[in-house]
């Protein structure tokens, strides 16, 4: 085999998701997979769905080139492909949908300056992860790209969003929200849904003004549903093609390493195969003093081995569960925990890392 | 300071940080030290996340899991809405309608806090909060519905939960965050915002993981492409890239600090030494 298994994940995939707890570093290492990529020949995008500025950072764009909804190019002197870069905005992607799917301005109108819509198309979570998914799918499909890498937000969240477009298919094939669409068709008011034991119910909890702008949101959104229902569809099937590709990060602390088993079992459990576990930040291997060492040194010595040892027994608790799960390791890049280097040169140094690590 | 007197400033505290800084484990040792000192201690965790490496349970320590559509459920029964309720949250369609309320999830979680600091569930009750960025978002939700839902059981149970979060009595926040410059720059964000959009009282903020290891001293005789000299400077930059942090940290956030230090051998009982130590190392009489 002349390929890691790193670079054949990277020249196969159509989509890389990275997912992994707070702070492993999945930001980081996303950049770094998709500048890696692009210097191999990819055309890659990587967008993030962390609202945070970190991206930018870690390509180290920030201040110059504004990382937006819509793809930017990354000059990369080097490189046999290219590198573009965006962030997800939850709400002009929605917007977006609405727009396509709704038969006249109007009606797209009437949706988007309803309450309900501007309060779910915020940044709320389910929403988030759903347009996650659906620019996903949107990028997917973009001649422009032939690799998306997704860095996504440090949460249990990131799994929901595998499960985004299956739960909006159930929810507009629920009956509940037949009755809530029913009545606008023969002309009645949200009060009369709201004497609904359900919606009644419901309206207790969430308060009547709320679930009045729901109602209201739920009658636009009318003949939307056809449209919106299929994309989910397409998008859902996205996500479970082969070619796209999971990437796990953890680090060796105990808390992230329990986090990325938790995910792993997740995404088995949704019919997904984690194609790569990356353990980051790990502390490196020095190798063996000679007993004439100073005390203070060779006890150095001693101690950083016994920190990776110990990192290395957090592992284990995945590594047995997982045994047939490929994983690299990524020793910690002191540079770039500092964010000393100008950062081009340290995701250079991390995608070394990256390759040497197989 | 005394450490009851610190442990009893507040009943509940909300411990928040970023995934990896070592969360969890603060929260545990919070509950060991409080049993240490005397009172009794509640571990209340929040995202129904897996019980962590040597989790509660194995640790002997008494603990709860709130989730969001637990305490949902248990609210629509106490609404009276028993029979309805379970199909309502398994049809998934509260979780649509209730983001016109968004972080309505948010709010039933900390109500379920309070109902239990009312009920004196315990003299001291830790809550392992959601990581960072989130639990800003969880402690932000009641002023946000206080001000935006006129009237009903949700503002009610806004306004009572705000009650409990601006009473330094009944609650106060522990931050976690670790020496690095990301980590240090998100607590310190997230200090001033709670303080600022929540008006909840922070308890002094726990550095955890600090190398406290002096410098390392390098003779120039030693080859320098050595393992061990390779290491030393490892662990040099790593020590001064703490100092540098900490620093930082205290020039920007006028809090006190809890530093415990960087110890893979460290068991439950030896970190509680060290926080009971480190507490009793803080300055002025109550919080
Ligand atoms: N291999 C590495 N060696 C050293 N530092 C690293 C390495 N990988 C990432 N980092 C550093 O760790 C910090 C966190 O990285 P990053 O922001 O990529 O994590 P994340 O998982 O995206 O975090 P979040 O969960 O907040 O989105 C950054 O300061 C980054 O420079
Ligand atoms: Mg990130």
């Amino acid at each position: 085999m002349t390929r890691t298994h790193l670079d054949q994940t990277l020249a196969n995939s159509r989509v890389v998701v990275v997912a992994g707890s707070g702070g492993v570093g999945k930001t980081t290492l996303s950049a770094a997979l998709a500048v890696r990529a692009a210097i191999g020949g990819r055309r890659v995008a990587v967008v993030t769905i962390d609202p945070a500025k970190r991206l930018a950072d870690a390509l180290g764009i920030a201040g110059q080139t504004a990382i937006g909804n819509e793809p930017v190019r990354i000059p990369l002197d080097d490189a046999h492909g290219e590198l573009w870069a965006l962030m997800l905005d939850t709400r002009s992607t929605f917007d977006a949908l609405v727009d396509r799917y709704s038969p006249n301005a109007d009606q797209a109108q009437r949706i988007r300056s309803n309450l309900f819509y501007k309060n779910i198309s915020g940044a709320l979570s389910g929403t988030q992860e759903y347009m996650a998914a659906e620019k996903l799918y949107d990028l997917n499909g973009d001649e422009r790209f032939d690799l998306v890498i997704v860095d996504t937000p440090p949460t249990r969240q990131a799994l929901d969003f595998l499960s985004a477009p299956a739960r909006l298919r159930r929810f507009i094939d629920h009956p509940v929200y037949r009755i809530v669409i029913a009545p606008s068709s023969v002309g009645l008011r949200a009060v009369s849904a709201v004497s609904q034991p359900v919606l009644r119910a419901i309206a207790k909890v969430v308060g009547a003004q709320a679930l009045d702008d729901a109602l209201a949101f739920f009658r636009a959104f009318q003949g939307l549903d056809a449209g919106f229902r299929q994309r989910a569809h397409d998008v859902d099937r996205v996500l479970h093609e082969p070619s796209t590709a999971y990437i796990i990060v953890t680090s060796g602390q105990a808390e992230p390493v329990a986090e990325a088993t938790y995910f792993v079992d997740a995404l088995e459990s949704a019919n997904v195969a984690v194609s790569l576990v990356v353990a980051n930040r790990l502390m490196p291997y020095f190798g063996g003093g000679d007993i004439s060492l100073p005390a203070p040194l060779a006890g150095n010595l001693r101690e950083l081995a016994d920190e990776r040892r110990a990192e290395e027994s957090n592992l284990e608790v995945l590594r047995t569960a997982r045994p047939d799960t490929p994983w690299i390791r990524v020793p910690l890049v002191p540079e770039l925990v500092d964010e000393r280097l100008d950062t081009f040169a340290s995701l250079r140094l991390l995608g070394r890392a990256l390759g040497d690590a197989d | 300071m005394d450490p009851k007197l610190f442990l009893s400033a507040s009943r509940v505290f909300i411990v928040a940080g970023k995934g990896g800084v070592g969360k969890s484990t603060v929260a545990a040792t919070l509950v060991t030290a409080a049993r240490r000192v005397g009172l009794t201690s509640l571990l209340v965790e929040t995202d129904g996340k897996p019980l962590l490496v040597g989790g509660a349970g194995d640790r002997g320590l008494t603990a709860c899991t709130i989730t969001p559509a637990e305490a949902l459920a248990e609210y629509l029964d106490s609404s009276g809405l028993g029979r309805i309720s379970r199909r309502l949250v398994t049809s998934g369609i509260v979780d649509v309608v209730a983001s016109a309320s968004p972080g309505i999830d948010h709010l039933l979680v900390l109500g379920k806090v309070k109902q239990l600091e009312r009920g004196r569930a315990a003299d001291v009750i830790v809550v392992d909060g959601p990581a960072a960025g989130h639990a800003l978002t969880m402690l932000r939700t009641p002023r946000a519905l206080a001000d935006s839902v006129v009237v009903g059981p949700i503002k009610q149970q806004a306004n009572d939960v705000l009650g409990m979060l601006n009473d330094e009595t009944r609650c106060q926040v522990v931050l976690v965050t670790i020496p690095e410059p990301t980590p240090v720059n998100e607590a310190v964000e997230t200090a001033f915002s709670l303080e600022e959009n929540i008006g909840v009282r922070l308890a002094p903020v726990v550095v955890n993981r600090v190398d406290v290891h002096p410098p390392i001293d390098i003779p120039d005789v030693l080859a320098q492409d050595s393992a061990a000299v390779r290491a030393a400077r490892f662990r040099n930059d790593r020590i001064a890239g703490h100092a540098r942090c900490l620093d930082d940290l205290s020039r920007r956030l006028p809090l006190p600090r809890i530093q415990l230090p960087l110890d893979t051998h460290a068991t439950l009982a030896d970190r509680t030494d060290q926080l009971l130590g480190a507490i009793e190392n803080l300055e002025g009489g109550a919080p």
